[in-house]
């Protein structure tokens, strides 16, 4: 079991059909993703990044090709089949962060607990809570989306992918709507989490930033372009104590 | 479990949005409450009715005499047959079914005794006539039927009478002189209060009819003779009796009208009691345009809401929600306002329906099935109105949903 890929997708195409033209956004995707990897997702606008990352997190469905997620054939699977296949192997972080407003942390973090159909989970408020303690915000559960910064929020948003304990996390731009430092933090996390054994596919067209993953996946137009380790994987925690020594010399 | 969980979702998005809610609520709300105090003052009513129509005595026959109409022409007042007597005698001495019959020979008069004089109208009655009424005496007696056979010069004195000729005093036994032809009182009837159109019952004076025939000058006629049977049931054949018997009596061809009029106190309730039906549906009609009026507003919110939360949507289906997960919170959310909505408004309408009839005077009744009714149709309406935006939340595509800005 151990030495299934997480992602292993073959021969994968995606056309869309906008009226009589034909928009072949995946042309033959061959990509393999082992246990504990974090792999950097990058292209241009239009390279079909986007519709990958919909179709590795099972929310679109591929026009060809197969794609085995943790061992389990997923394309051709029903609406209700991915919705449950979301719930339980995906953990999902956006770009926008895209927390419930006027919902506690805590309460947005519980949320896909709430529709896990694997069997009644009594003690959802205390995974819930366990979740929020792995990105350090223990302290900030019971403070609404609005009552926390933009790190945070993507903090509460990364403790939710985790609390059903993925297969997979699917980070889509998880720092576009970051500022620098922010954006260093929450890749720290990241790695700290990775480093933890949890399998990672970021999406981003950020060089800095796919720095700090173990493997850069370039598309171009529908193909994988380059795929290659990271030579010298940068050290988001060590970036992090170097930019606050800045800000003091500064101030 | 699940379904817990799912109600408790949509609970907690009704009570993060309290305005929102409680607008939403506000249609049904009304339209509950309006219901309910309608049909709360149409059942009054019909309740009101029902009782005054017992109050005018029980399994009772009315018969009348009538202008004569030949082939579809009135006759005018001329043709004017009275009631005899005569009549009384015959029906009483014929009919198998009646088990008590009376004259009612109207005559008016000053009265004197007393405190002072009171004008009234003095009836002369058979004993049946308490029996016919269900008139029972509150001291004294009724007279009995050596009283009639004798023409005694005794009296029954109803209780408005009393109150005026015999204030703080007890009648029985004292004389009172009707256009100067004393009588002994020998009862006071219990209180019967005001008929449907308003007349005093209460304000009368009962003697046998043989007194009255024999002893009252001046102007006298039975305007009706009453009768009763043994029960409801034997009403109908009795009242048939009565026309054949009386139309032997009136000497009327085959080929004549009836010149009298037999009714019965069923026939007048069942006309009431339809009539005051028709108003009480027609207003809990009314009402009902409210309520539908109610769930549409439920509808256009939901509608409203379902755009405006297609972002949470879109979360919730990323995350791993169901299509029937989506679907089931937004009826949850559109079932449970409209249900506390139409809580609210029973309460409402309990607390409006007798702030009504405090205020007017109305009898008004609320009837519990009529809650029951309000609840279960405010209930259909949430599910109802709100299928449809749940059904549009419930199919929105998550990737869309997520781009929605």
């Amino acid at each position: 079991m151990s030495d299934t890929p997480v992602i292993r997708i073959q021969a994968l195409s995606k056309v869309y059909r906008l009226g009589i033209t034909e928009v072949r956004a995946l042309r033959g995707i061959d990509l393999e993703v082992e246990r504990g990897e974090f792999v950097a997702v990058m292209g241009a606008s239009g390279s079909g990044k986007s519709t990958l990352m919909n179709i590795l997190g099972c929310l679109d469905v591929p026009t060809a090709g197969t794609y085995d997620l943790d061992g389990e054939r997923v394309n051709g699977l029903d609406r209700n089949a991915r919705a449950d296949i979301r719930n339980r192997k995906i953990g999902f972080v956006f770009q926008g962060f895209n927390l419930l407003g006027r919902t506690t942390a805590v309460e947005n973090v519980e949320l896909p607990l709430l529709y896990d159909r694997s069997g009644p989970k009594l003690q959802t408020r205390r995974l819930a809570i366990e979740a929020l303690g792995r990105v350090g915000l223990s302290d900030r559960a019971h403070h609404q989306p609005s009552e926390l910064s933009g790190g945070q929020q993507q903090r509460v948003a990364i403790a939710r992918a985790l609390v059903t304990r993925p297969a997979l996390l699917l980070a889509d731009e998880p720092t576009g709507n970051l500022d620098t430092r922010t954006s260093v933090e929450v890749m720290a996390l990241f790695q700290e989490l990775n480093d933890q054994g949890i399998t990672i596919v970021l999406v981003t067209h950020e060089r800095d930033i796919a720095r700090y993953t173990r493997r850069i996946v370039e598309l171009r137009d529908g193909h994988v372009m380059r795929d290659v380790a990271v030579a010298e994987r940068a050290n988001a925690a060590e970036d992090l104590r170097l930019l606050r020594l800045d800000g003091e010399e500064a101030s | 479990m699940r379904a817990v969980v799912l109600v408790k979702v949509a609970l907690q998005s009704i009570l993060k949005n309290t305005m929102r809610s409680l607008l939403t609520m506000l249609g049904i709300i009304i339209g509950v409450g309006a219901v309910i105090v309608m049909v709360a003052v149409g059942l009054g009513a019909q309740q009101r009715i029902q009782q005054q129509i017992e109050n005018l005595g029980t399994n009772m026959i009315v018969l009348t005499a009538g202008a004569t109409t030949q082939g579809g022409v009135s006759q005018g007042a001329q043709s004017f047959n009275r009631l005899t007597v005569a009549n009384v005698d015959a029906l009483r001495r014929e009919s198998t079914l009646l088990t008590a019959i009376s004259p009612v020979i109207v005559t008016g008069g000053h009265v004197q005794g007393g405190v002072g004089n009171w004008r009234t109208m003095v009836n002369g009655v058979a004993v049946d006539y308490a029996t016919i009424r269900d008139w029972g005496t509150s001291s004294g007696s009724f007279f009995d039927a050596t009283d009639v056979r004798v023409a005694r010069k005794v009296v029954v004195i109803g209780a408005t009478v009393a109150a005026n000729l015999y204030p703080e005093q007890d009648p029985v036994g004292q004389e009172i002189q009707i256009r100067s032809v004393p009588f002994r009182i020998i009862g006071v009837l219990a209180a019967k209060g005001q008929t449907a159109s308003g007349s005093d019952q209460d304000d009368v004076v009962l003697a046998p009819y043989t007194t009255v025939q024999t002893r009252l000058a001046g102007r006298q006629f039975i305007p009706q003779i009453l009768a009763s049977t043994a029960s409801p049931s034997d009403i109908r054949g009795a009242m048939e009796e009565i026309t054949s018997i009386m139309r032997e009596q009136h000497r009327l061809a085959a080929w004549e009208d009836n010149d009298f009029t037999v009714r019965n106190q069923a026939d007048l309730a069942e006309a009431a009691q339809s009539t005051t039906e028709v108003m009480t549906l027609l207003l809990a009609a009314i009402a009902s345009i409210s309520l539908l009026v109610g769930g549409i507003g439920i509808m256009n919110i939901m509608l409203v809401s379902v755009t405006e939360r297609t972002r949470e949507i879109g979360i919730r289906l990323a995350i791993g929600a169901r299509g029937s997960d989506v679907m089931i919170q937004f009826l949850v959310e559109s079932t449970v306002m409209s249900l506390v909505g139409g809580a609210i408004g029973t309460a409402a309408g309990f607390a409006g329906a007798s702030v009504l009839g405090h205020f007017t005077g109305w009898n008004t009744a609320v009837s519990v099935p009529t809650v029951v009714l309000a609840l279960a149709f405010s209930a259909s309406v949430g599910i109802f109105f709100g299928f449809y935006p749940a059904r549009r939340a419930s199919t929105l595509d998550p990737i869309e949903a997520l781009r929605y800005e």
